[in-house]
């Protein structure tokens, strides 16, 4: 299958990047190209121009800056699923990004155009939501920051206005006592997510959560953060059926949504069981140190 | 619109003017003549188009040749020669010598596929268990053989790889030189 005729530009720089977009209406970034290509393929999107940042050596990386974890945009799945520093401190996001397709696509595809393309189905946000990621978005007027929780607007949609760049995420460590787990039930043709939810537990010196976040990804239009489910963590210890318990609430104020593959009812049953599982995994490593 | 790419295939150098919706496994295929690497889905799910971008297994019907640009391809036809004489046994890789002997393949069609995302495993992971294995090639689809022996093959390419580097630190100077002590 081959795409509708587009130009294509190389860009050396985050500017140049910027500039190419903003000279061509309706121009769009291209990264790894493994959400867009299949779409131009199939005809299901046309572009006049891609701006290739494939070559914009400061969007690349994943390192430890002041403690906190920076994944710049042109970081390939692959990347941040093998990194010793994520898998320890970002445990949940290290293994949503190893649950990403299959080898050959986490060679290519990456973390910003995971996060920029807004598929609700997407393995990343609902990581990067846990760890209430600060994503950077560079436009001709500069740099701004947007939280996580305001990012995903909708399906595909996303707080990137037209010719902006996402340049990179930013996530603080979770502290002392404290880790995280990634549960995801794919889809079993596309292997994209039906349910998947990132959870992180902090330990007081007893051995009682003293904070749990759960986030959920597939079941909902946007990945949410389960504010009734954290708060009823608190103060437990996080064995399986204590957690069981504090899920019972997942979708408070959600819809959970329903397609051919699976009603809305068994994706919030599935959500919930492997929010509590995700909940029992990372208080036991928690606990474990 | 034309775009000029350069880069090394199997270890040459290669120069077109492309257009830049072409596909990489197209011209793969229909510029370089290099067919063995194979179209199955055309839809990034069946593996068939695999090749090594810079070392790494890609789907080369999900890269644009203009995205190739500047870096470095192996396909099928050039696996032998990204190994050092020494390890290839008849001119073959020790995936390719196998497959062959552990029966590894039945059509044939998703073979070249498999062999790359093999070498990428094996590049990164001289012992690989079978999970491993499986792991690895979770991006390629084989109607035939019901993976078993693929499997069986990739692990069989592991040992020889292992028994012939061993072999070769072993034998005197063989490798030494340059090496300083
Ligand atoms: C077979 C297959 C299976 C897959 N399975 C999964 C899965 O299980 N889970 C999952 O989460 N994903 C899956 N994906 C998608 C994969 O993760 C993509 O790599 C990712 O969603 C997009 O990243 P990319 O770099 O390839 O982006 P591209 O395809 O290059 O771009 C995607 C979109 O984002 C825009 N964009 C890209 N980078 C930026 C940027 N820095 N700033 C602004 N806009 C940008 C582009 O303009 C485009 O609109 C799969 C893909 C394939 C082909
Ligand atoms: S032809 Fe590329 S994945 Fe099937
Ligand atoms: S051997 Fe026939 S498809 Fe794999």
């Amino acid at each position: 299958m081959i795409a509708e005729a587009f130009d294509y530009e190389r860009a050396d720089s985050l500017e140049a990047a910027l500039a190419a977009l903003a000279r061509r209406p309706g121009a769009k970034v291209l990264a790894g190209g493994h959400s867009l290509l299949p779409l131009l393929k199939l005809r299901l999107a046309q572009v006049p121009l891609l701006v290739d940042i494939d070559g914009v050596g400061e969007l690349g990386g994943v390192r430890v800056e002041d403690g906190d974890l920076v994944v710049g945009a042109l970081a390939r799945h692959r990347d941040v699923a093998d990194s010793e520093a994520v898998r320890r401190g970002w445990t949940a996001l290290a293994q949503a990004a190893s649950h990403v397709g299959d080898p050959q696509v986490r060679s290519r595809g990456t973390v910003g155009g995971n996060l920029a393309h807004g598929d609700p189905a997407s393995d990343l946000p609902t990581a990067v939501l846990l760890f209430d990621g600060v994503l950077t978005v560079a436009s001709g007027a500069g740099l701004r920051q947007v939280s996580a929780r305001d990012f995903w607007l909708g399906p595909f949609a996303t707080a990137l206005g037209e010719g902006e760049i996402l340049t990179a995420v930013r996530m603080a460590p979770l502290g002392d006592r404290a880790a995280s787990a990634y549960r995801k039930f794919p889809h079993p043709a596309s292997g994209y997510a039906v349910v998947s939810v990132a959870a992180a537990v902090r330990l007081d010196g007893e051995g009682r959560v003293a904070e749990a976040r759960v986030a959920v990804g597939g079941a909902t239009y946007v990945p949410f953060r389960a504010a009734a489910a954290e708060a009823a963590m608190v103060g437990v210890r996080p064995d399986p059926p204590a957690c069981r318990e504090a899920v019972a609430d997942l979708f408070a104020g959600q819809e959970p949504a329903g397609d051919m593959y699976a009603s809305a009812d068994y994706r919030a049953h599935i959500a919930r069981l492997y929010a509590a599982d995700a909940l029992a995994a990372a208080g036991a490593a928690a606990a474990a140190g | 619109m034309q775009y000029r790419v350069l880069m090394r295939v199997n270890g040459r150098p290669v120069e077109r003017e492309t257009e830049p919706r072409t596909l990489l496994v197209h011209l793969l295929r229909d510029e370089l003549g290099l067919t063995g690497t194979h179209v199955g889905c055309d839809t990034s799910q069946c593996g068939a188009c695999t090749v090594l971008m810079d070392g790494r297994a890609v789907k080369s019907c999900t890269v644009l040749a203009v995205q190739a640009d500047g870096h470095e391809i192996v396909t099928v036809e050039g696996l032998a020669d990204s190994v050092d004489a020494a390890l290839r046994y008849g001119g073959l890789h020790p995936l390719q010598e196998a497959f062959a002997r552990a029966h590894g393949l039945q059509c044939g069609f998703c073979t070249p596929g498999v062999l790359m995302a093999g070498a990428d495993l094996l590049s990164r992971n001289p012992d690989p268990s079978e999970a491993d294995v499986r792991e690895a090639l979770e991006g390629n689809l084989c109607r035939c053989t019901g993976y078993e022996n693929i499997v069986a093959a990739v692990r069989l390419a592991a040992e020889l790889l292992r028994e012939r580097q061993q072999a070769g630190a072993g034998r005197p100077a063989a490798h030494a030189a340059g090496g300083g002590d």
